[in-house]
């Protein structure tokens, strides 16, 4: 009798104290909370007019663009599609130079490795493979392909870390893992979302060996690398998080999500210090990116625009026409000269 | 069975709390103008913030035609 009333006791004296936890968590954070970024950012020159425009179009994808990369070089650029097909562009002269067919549509996510030698890619097929680019245009890359990772789920988002040696790979399995690209072994699995993982993105190197994540589960997770730790967690977004990227400096990171709002998250602060939304954007942003200072953060949005935010001070600089469908994927280029968006509208443009 | 695995899981869930509840936080006053001050001091290196011109962006450049 006693045996059997425990366990119920138990859970019930940790579900109270999970709740006690995360009040003390918020009246922390909240302790901290006593200014507002945009009131910091009030004696900053505003920002002037933007002149951004279409420079090129990339078109050659015969379905939806999901995914892209650019290639250190700042010219080349990968993007993968749901008509299963992965190209690498000259984003210069707009010309294809490689094309692979994967064996699965829905190639959500591909990545340009540093070398600039192969890329890596994966879908529904649950995968991520690397396949080295050859110099040769005839040759066969799919000959050479390389399976590395397996998930349980669709694979959303992949990329290298500071080598060709390994990958980052984030899943519908709700899971995120590291691997070894030589053996295809796990290094590390990284456990604590809620539902599917739809992005990852890297800390710029100097800040260390973490990573943020962001799901289905609203929640943006910050991971320690070598642990598999999850280091801090934030839980302000109403809908899947659908993108995320590190601020330059590595203090913070931004979040576009379905609930139509992008946000910055301080680390160090640990709290959400800025929300970048306007009542007319309804739609859900996909994809967010940094300028390389830092002050504007460029969003996709399903609504078809690309809208440019001023970082600091919360206000929105600039909305980008052009795309004739959802805005899916956005990065700017390694020496922040440009940068690409891809669309289901088949499509990508790079803007300067 | 299920009792069990569902008190793990929230002890998981209860330790991982407690170790986010425990680290070291800055007034955001401060970690805000830290991030002013990171775009400030990059501003003039970031080319779509002061807008690079033609000749020095390669995506601005105009094509040249050639008659082959």
């Amino acid at each position: 009798m006693e045996m059997a009333a425990q366990p119920s006791d138990t859970l019930a004296t940790l579900k109270t104290e999970s709740e006690t936890l995360k009040t003390k968590l918020e009246e922390e954070r909240a302790k901290l909370h006593d200014v507002e970024l945009h009131q910091v950012a009030e004696k900053t020159e505003a920002l002037g007019q933007f002149i951004m425009k279409t420079r090129r179009t990339l078109k050659g994808h015969g379905n939806k663009v999901l995914c892209l990369d650019w290639c250190k070089d700042k010219r080349r650029i990968v993007s993968s599609s749901q008509d299963g097909k992965v190209i690498v562009w000259d984003a210069f002269t707009t010309n294809k130079e490689h094309a692979v067919t994967m064996p699965c549509t829905w190639v959500m996510a591909c990545a340009y490795a540093p070398s600039g030698c192969a890329v890596a890619c994966g879908g529904l097929d649950n995968k991520c493979s690397v396949y080295p680019l050859s110099l040769d245009k005839n040759e066969n890359l799919a000959a050479k392909k390389k399976s590395v990772a397996m998930h349980t789920n669709y694979l959303s988002a992949c990329c290298f870390t500071n080598s060709d040696m390994q990958i980052l790979t984030s899943s519908g399995d709700g899971t995120c893992a590291l691997w070894d690209v030589e053996s295809g072994q796990m290094l590390q699995s990284f456990h604590g979302h809620a539902a599917d993982v739809l992005c990852l993105d890297l800390a710029p190197s100097e800040t260390g060996n973490t990573f943020v994540s962001g799901g289905c589960d609203k929640k943006s997770c910050v991971w320690d690398m070598r642990t598999g730790q999850c280091v801090q967690s934030f839980e302000t977004h109403e809908s899947d998080i659908n993108s995320v990227r590190y601020y330059p400096s590595g203090d913070a990171f931004a979040s576009g999500s379905d609930d139509a709002t992008c946000r910055l998250y301080d680390l160090r602060a640990d709290r959400e210090v800025a929300i970048y939304s306007k009542e007319s954007i309804i739609f859900g942003a996909s994809s967010v990116d940094f300028s390389l200072s830092g002050r504007l953060l460029f969003g996709g949005y399903n609504d078809y625009t690309i809208n440019v935010w001023d970082v600091l001070k919360g206000t929105r600089v600039s909305i980008l026409f052009g795309h004739e469908n959802r805005v899916s994927t956005l990065r700017i280029s390694p020496d922040g000269t440009a940068f690409c968006s891809g669309s289901w509208d088949h499509t990508l443009r790079v803007w300067a | 069975m299920s009792g069990s695995s569902n008190i793990v899981a929230m002890k998981k869930i209860v330790q991982q709390l407690r170790f986010e509840a425990n680290i070291n936080r800055v007034k955001v006053s401060q970690a805000a103008a830290e991030l002013q001050q990171f775009c400030i001091q990059n501003a003039l290196q970031d080319p779509l913030l002061t807008g690079v011109s033609s000749s020095t962006n390669p995506f601005r450049t105009q094509k040249v035609c050639s008659f082959l």
